[in-house]
Formats: C-alpha cells, structure tokens, sequence
C-alpha cells in the first residue's frame, strides 16, 4: 500500500481563541476523490487551506505526498520551511477558489500561461500550445484572448480550473467552486471535474453540490464544529447517515 | 392566463407628454451676476495698462525664461522619480513581516509628512552645516568615498532632496492604498500557483494596484510642478526665480508673474492630458463599459453582505 496523498493526524487550527479544526485525522489515497460536507463555519474551508500551508495549522500533523505540510522534522524537532520551499511545494497543488480570483489584469490564456511561465520555467510558446490546450479541455476555445471580466462565472471558473491544470498539479483542491455561481452555470463546472476526477486527478472537493458528491467521490466526509462527523462511502454517508447531525443536515440541503 | 388578457387589452400609445416646464429664474440672476463679474476683470485685463502686456509677449519666449522652464521641469521629473521609486519601496517595506523595516517605513512618513516641504528644503540646502565631509562607506567601519559636503549639496541636489524625499512620503501613502484596494485572494491565487512573494508583488498586485495609484500620482505630478517653484527660496534658478530675478532688475513683476503664470498653466495642461492616456493603458480588464458592471456588483456585493 503506497503512502496516501493526503493524511491529516489530529489537526488543530486556532484563530486567535477560535478554535477552528478540533482534532482532524483523515487520509486522501491517490486518484481518490474525497467531497468534504458540512454547514458553513464547520472548518471545511479552513482544512483546505491548512493542506495548501495558506494557514499555519497549530498541533497535529498534516502531510501532502508523504512529506510535512510547511515544516521538516528532524530529531524530534520542527523547522519551519524557506519561503521558496514552501512555495515549491504549493506549485505541486492546484487550488479552485469560490471567488475564482483569475488575474483580472490578464486574459483568459495570460491566467493559464503564467505559473507554467513564471514558475516551472516553460518557454512562452511551450506554455501557450498548452494552455490552448486546457482552455479547450474546458470548453473555452473561442475564449482565450478574453479578459475575464468579459466571462460569466462558470466560464471563469474553468479558466480557473485550467490555470491550476497548468501547473501539472498532483492533487487539486476545490474550496466551494460552485457556491459563487448561477444555477445554470452550475453544470458546466461541474463537468470538468467530473472529467478530471475520472482522468484519475487526486481531488479534495468542498461543495454543497450532494449529487455531485454521490456520483464522484470516492469518500464523503461530513464536517460539524471542527471535526470529522462521518466518513465514508457516499452511499452510506448520504443515504444511511449514522449521526444525528448528518441526517439534519442533509435533511435541509436536500 | 390574466397576463395575457392584460397584454390584449394594450391598446394604442398615449400622445407624448407635453407640459410647461418649470421657470427657474434664479438661474438667470446667478448667471447675470457671474457674467458682470467676468465682464468687470475682463475689461481691468485689457484696459489697465500697468498689466503691460506687450512686456508679457516679450519675455514669454526670452531665453533666461525658458533655461527657468527647462530647469523646473528637470526638478519636477527627477523628483518625482525620487519620490515614486522611494514610495514603492516604503509601500513594500510597510507590508513587511519585519516590525523593525515596516516601523522603518512608518517613521520616515511620519517625519516627512508632518513638517512642512518648505522647511525640508531650507534643512537640506543648509545640511553641510550638519556635515561638513560625506563619507561613504561601512557604517561604523572604515568610509571607502570621501567628499566635501558643499561639493555634493549643490543648489540643485538640495532642492531635489527637499522635493523627492518629501514626495516619497506621499507616494508611499499612495502606493500602500493600492496595495490594500487589492482584494486578498489575488495574492492567494498566485501564491497557490506557486508565485514568490516578489513574483506575486511585480506580476499581480502590482499591476492591478497601479489603476488604484495612477490618477492620485498624476495630481502628485501636478503639484510638484508647482511645489518646485519653493525651491525659488534657496536661488535655484527654476522658472519661478528666474522671473523674480528679471524684475528684481526691471521692476516689473506682474507682466513677468504672468509670464510664469502662463508657463505653468501650460504645463499642467500637458501633466492632465498626459495622465488621461496613462490611466486609459492601464484599465486594461476593467474598461469602461465593463467598469460599470464591475461597480454594480461591487454595490449589489456590500448590500449582500
């Protein structure tokens, strides 16, 4: 058994005397897709950050690819990372935000070629050939000069979608990408990561999108007040929830 | 089904509204007032022959005058330079985790942005008082450069330390509110992507903050086009001193204040045109018609919240 992608041991996440994450254990194994549910302010996003070292995790032990998130251990000892080690691993991690944040200053294929460029040091016409190429995975050919303020939402969420791709990341993160989006534009977005799971794309979903869930993921988790509720095959989370507080939940999202 | 039957009994359209508008005779006394007053400065203007408008043509082109202009705008690009190259670096040093470089940066804005430019100018035409030998070098350790202090602080060297370091203060404060007005997950995205620091700074906050400082910067331009007329107070010869210095002579200042009047509106009037093309080049993904729908989610996104 290979080491998972993921594995969380009792994370804990504080801001200031909030405590966030109360104790997160749970492992993402590779080509999985784990859809992470719960009500708003249960930690969700929180965890998805922490695994991006976009927030500092205060106990616990949180590994990507079987290395440390954000630190090296040594003799028993912590050391905190170099920023260039820290953002080397980042570029390893495709991240989808709620809000989008494509580079308003930037088209459409400026967004996808710039990490490529900037980071792993492709050439422009390298990196074109293939964001070209993403964007048309995506279904956004006749799109590539546009700014995205040009775009509707659903359509910037797959360029965003592609700029992540970009990066060749080995697993990706989703934090709520749909949640922003019109209802019709929903489906669209939704199609690309059920493209991409099935390409074998290690994924961490946080969504409300249950249908989504129980025909993609692999393992649903539903969060509640920083911890792990429940945990599972979709079918036994979402339709034989055991706690009380999935069933509530589910009750009224569904 | 009652929709329909409303839509069916649509008839004809009603003629067009034609009413009697409202009067507003407090509009035509104002404007009788503002017209007698114009009409009463005009007629000073051509019929007071002390303006001397013949003297004004004169020296308009007069070569003193025009070294005056050249020299002006020599001050008003370099300081600029000056102080736009210090405000980014005390805009970046005040974002710095470093509490001893952001304290840094906070101390020098304060210091500078509250005692008066005029007093900064005669402080640093009068620093070889402070020193009178420069050395360069380690600080504490041996000096590798010697100089004569009224060597290096000529006039013009003062007056661009007086305007450049005052003026980095203020594009500091500028420079640091485009920064803010860039929202968070920006520099998010582009981290995740794998962006440096720096990298995030030169290719995404940057740029996009550069929207939010350009118009403030071209009211900065403006200003120093005035404010290097100060530097008049330590004899550098910029437009401003050169006029008094000729009537000074001749007695005759208001023809030669004119003529520097007019030197500076001319300026200015390049400065706003200049500022309209730059703003234009960097709206790129917020254009004007775009800008509007930008606005109104912005407003439909804080009465959301």
């Amino acid at each position: 058994m290979s080491e998972p992608m993921v594995r969380a041991e009792a994370v804990h996440k504080r801001f200031g005397r909030l405590e966030v994450l109360k104790g997160i254990s749970l492992e993402v194994k590779r080509g999985e897709v784990m859809c992470l549910l719960g009500p708003s302010g249960s930690g969700k996003s929180t965890f998805l950050r922490c695994i991006n070292h976009l927030e500092k995790i205060n106990s616990g032990r949180l590994f990507v690819d079987g290395e440390l998130v954000g630190y090296r251990e040594s003799n028993g000892k912590l050391y905190e990372l170099r920023d260039n080690e820290i953002t080397q691993k980042r570029s390893e991690i495709g991240v989808v935000f709620q809000q989008f944040n494509l580079f308003p200053h930037m088209t459409a294929l400026q967004n996808v070629t710039l990490g490529p460029v900037r980071v792993k040091g492709l050439s422009r016409a390298q990196a074109r050939d293939k964001a070209i190429e993403l964007l048309g995975r995506v279904g956004l050919d006749d799109k590539v000069d546009t700014y995205p303020v040009a775009l509707s939402g659903g359509q910037q969420q797959r360029v965003a979608i592609a700029r992540a791709l970009a990066m060749e990341p080995k697993l990706m993160l989703f934090d709520e990408p749909t949640s922003a989006l019109d209802p019709e534009l929903v489906g669209d977005v939704l199609d690309a990561m059920r493209r991409l799971a099935h390409e074998g794309m290690t994924m961490i979903v946080v969504t409300h999108e249950i249908g989504f869930a129980r025909e993609v993921a692999d393992t649903v988790v539903f969060m509640d007040e920083g911890v792990v509720v429940e945990a599972g095959k979709p079918d036994e989370v979402l339709n034989n929830p055991r706690h009380e507080r999935t069933k509530t939940f589910l009750w009224k999202v569904l | 089904m009652s929709t329909s039957e409303l839509s069916n009994e649509r008839t004809e359209r009603p003629e067009e509204i034609e009413a009697v508008p409202v009067r507003h005779p407090g509009r035509w006394v104002a404007a009788v007032i503002v017209l007698l007053i114009a009409a009463s400065i005009v007629r000073s203007i051509v019929t007071n022959s002390n303006f001397e408008w013949h003297l004004v043509g004169q020296y308009l082109f007069d070569a003193r005058v025009l070294r005056g202009v050249v020299k002006t705008l020599e001050l008003t690009v370099l300081s600029m330079l000056i102080g736009v190259i210090l405000g980014v670096l005390l805009a970046v040093m005040r974002q710095s985790p470093n509490p001893v470089v952001s304290g840094a940066s906070w101390l020098y804005i304060w210091f500078f942005r509250g005692t008066p430019l005029l007093l900064q100018i005669f402080f640093w035409f009068n620093i070889t008082a402070l020193f009178k030998r420069i050395d360069l070098g380690v600080p504490f350790g041996p000096a590798l450069i010697h100089a004569n202090g009224n060597a290096i602080i000529t006039t013009f060297v003062a007056a661009l330390l007086g305007l450049g370091l005052n003026e980095g203060a203020y594009m500091a404060e500028i420079v640091r509110g485009g920064f803010l007005a860039v929202d968070e997950g920006q520099s998010e995205a582009a981290h995740s992507l794998g962006l440096s620091r720096l990298q995030t700074m030169r290719h995404i906050v940057l740029p996009q903050a550069m929207r939010v400082i350009l118009p403030p910067t071209g009211n900065e331009t403006i200003s120093m086009l005035k404010n290097t007329s100060l530097v008049s107070v330590i004899a550098m010869s910029e437009l401003l001193y050169t006029v008094q210095q000729i009537y000074d002579v001749n007695y005759k200042p208001i023809p030669l204040l004119i003529v520097a009047a007019i030197w500076y509106l001319a300026m200015t009037s390049v400065a706003y045109v200049g500022q309209y093309f730059i703003e234009r080049r960097f709206g790129r993904g917020f254009s004007r018609a775009q800008q509007a729908t930008m606005r109104e989610r912005w407003l439909s996104f804080r009465h959301a919240q």
